[in-house]
């Protein structure tokens, strides 16, 4: 085990992170901020209260879940593909590497800051609302699943990418409707039961309940079936990645 | 021969079907340098990128220090330093946080004394805080050499060092490769500037075609397909041969000025006295003589003309 390689590759991404703070820190807490302003203050004092919570609580861990998949897939991938890119990727190819390490150094990095942003929205947030988490341990948990997954999902992304704008179609395309239509901003019982069906094919959708239901214990699914659907995400992500490290698919020559 | 790298049928088809390597043997001995020449698209940097594991070969064998380049890679790794062809860098970290990179990425420890004077020795010292972007062409080859050696390598590649470098830097570096095999380091430098093959190297392979056609000892190379030339200047010019002269392989300047004799100094008899005496027989007054021994060049131009 390369423990060296991993370190700096881990360091060199955080230090990337660093290096662009405002990008990487200071925007997603801007907009969180405005989401909470607009949804949360203004108009949300209008609309009556889901499940029992004030809907500007309610839309704490949908906006949570949106930056977190944002960022976790914007991170990993640009990470691996922008060596790639420059074409400074031979250096890591002809490195006393293997590809796992390769694998946890970035998706690593990409998960750690995704997990720093996360908790910089939620202390955000607390300063508009009242925030209380009825099961912090599980409210962790879900947090750092969705960060490793999605951090993976976003390296294999950006392995695939070969150009900026495949980089940019499936987070742009696939993840924000599915964020937007996942219940980040209302209770999925409030769709007709036709939508209702459709939505439960969208995986976000036990995301944001399972997460949800770590703040205030209400939930669309059950929290059971939330945490299943996550790790079976997970295990598809592992499984491509497992594939595409055997096969070389757009890795190797 | 100790061999520290040894490439055994080594062949390599492109998934476009082109076919870059066709079963290459070849040791390289530790200590030494070694020139790979040959055209552009000849399989050079193919060949290179096989044995430093970038690309898969699609049959044959490298082993390094007695460890297949494949099973033990990391073995092998540890033991290879790249310096690429093109100038492939990040654009926004430091020279600094590059190299310590780089040689963490070959799982050494962080050493500060080693990697400043390894800047200093590149003349990079003073850009150690300069992002990457801002730097020149040849500062940022001054970089990949400093990655390359970062992790201090047995053996290092250099893929076509010297290809857009000013004389200043193409000095540093020579003076720099002539120091890093002092220390032990064996070097497989490619290039197509054949002079400085004929003035570094102590081997010299020719690769065309995916073919490696020749691997020869510097000196011997030069010896057996040296030709020399006699060029005679003539103190008037004549028109043609004289019919007396015939005989020799002699071609004549446009300007009736110069005779140039091209001769084998290998065989037993190279016959100039005699070509001498015929021209003097033949009437014809000599200016002036010259020698010209034919360079590596020359040398290269035949072989890779024959091997296509």
């Amino acid at each position: 085990m390369n423990l060296q390689a991993i370190k700096v590759i881990f360091q060199y991404e955080m230090l990337r992170t660093w290096d662009t703070l405002f990008q990487s820190i200071v925007s997603p807490v801007i907009s969180t901020s405005l989401y909470f302003i607009v949804f949360g203050s203004a108009i949300g004092s209008r609309i009556q209260s889901i499940d029992g919570v004030s809907y500007g609580l309610f839309i704490v861990p949908g906006l949570t879940m949106l930056s977190l998949l944002t960022q976790s897939i914007s991170n990993a991938s640009f990470g691996i593909f922008f060596p790639k890119f420059t074409g400074s990727i031979y250096e890591i190819h002809s490195a006393p590497i293997s590809f796992f390490e390769i694998l946890v150094g970035y998706v690593g990095a990409a998960a750690t800051k995704s997990l720093i942003i996360g908790f910089i929205i939620l202390l955000t947030a607390s300063f508009f609302v009242d925030l209380n988490i009825a099961h912090p341990l599980w409210m962790l948990t879900f947090l750092i699943l969705t960060c490793i997954s999605f951090s993976l999902f976003g390296f294999i992304i950006g392995l695939w990418a070969n150009d900026f704008e495949k980089l940019q179609v499936i987070p742009l395309l696939v993840i924000t409707p599915l964020v937007f239509l996942g219940g980040s901003f209302y209770s999925v019982n409030m769709l007709p039961p036709f939508w209702q069906t459709v939505t439960l094919f969208n995986p976000v959708v036990y995301l944001i309940s399972g997460f949800r239901w770590s703040f205030f214990e209400v939930s669309d699914v059950s929290v059971g079936i939330s945490l299943a659907m996550i790790l079976v995400f997970l295990t598809i992500c592992i499984v491509i990645v497992g594939w595409m490290f055997k096969t070389g698919y757009r890795i190797k020559q | 021969m100790q061999a520290i790298v040894s490439i055994n049928d080594l062949s390599k088809t492109y998934q476009s079907g082109f076919q870059a390597l066709k079963k290459i043997n070849l040791d390289i001995a530790k200590g030494e340098i070694l020139a790979l020449l040959g055209p552009n698209g000849a399989g050079k940097t193919t060949l290179i990128s096989i044995i430093c594991g970038i690309v898969s070969p699609s049959s044959g064998t490298v082993t390094a220090n007695g460890h297949d380049n494949v099973i033990d890679y990391r073995k092998t790794r540890e033991l290879i330093g790249l310096v690429p062809q093109e100038l492939t860098l990040g654009a926004f970290d430091t020279v600094w946080n590059t190299i310590q990179f780089s040689r963490g990425l070959f799982g050494k420890k962080k050493d500060k004394t080693y990697l400043e004077q390894l800047l200093k020795d590149l003349s990079l010292f003073d850009k150690k805080n300069h992002e990457l972007r801002t730097l020149s062409g040849g500062m940022k080859r001054r970089v990949l050499i400093a990655k390359a050696l970062s992790h201090e390598p047995e053996i290092l590649f250099l893929d076509e060092p010297t290809a857009g470098v000013d004389v200043e830097l193409r000095k540093d570096m020579w003076n720099i490769v002539r120091r890093l095999r002092e220390s032990g380091v064996t070097i497989i430098l490619t290039t197509h500037y054949i002079e400085e093959a004929e003035e570094i190297a102590d081997r010299i392979g020719v690769i065309s075609n995916g073919e490696l056609i020749l691997v020869e000892d510097k000196q011997t190379l030069m010896h057996n397909l040296g030709k020399k030339q006699l060029i005679v200047e003539l103190k008037e010019a004549v028109s043609s041969l004289p019919q007396s002269l015939a005989t020799y392989d002699l071609t004549l300047s446009d300007d009736g000025n110069k005779l140039t004799y091209t001769y084998d100094t290998m065989s037993d008899s190279t016959g100039i006295t005699a070509l001498l005496q015929n021209i003097h027989n033949a009437g014809l007054a000599l200016k002036d003589l010259q020698i010209k021994q034919s360079s590596l060049e020359d040398i290269f131009v035949d072989l890779v003309k024959e091997g296509g």
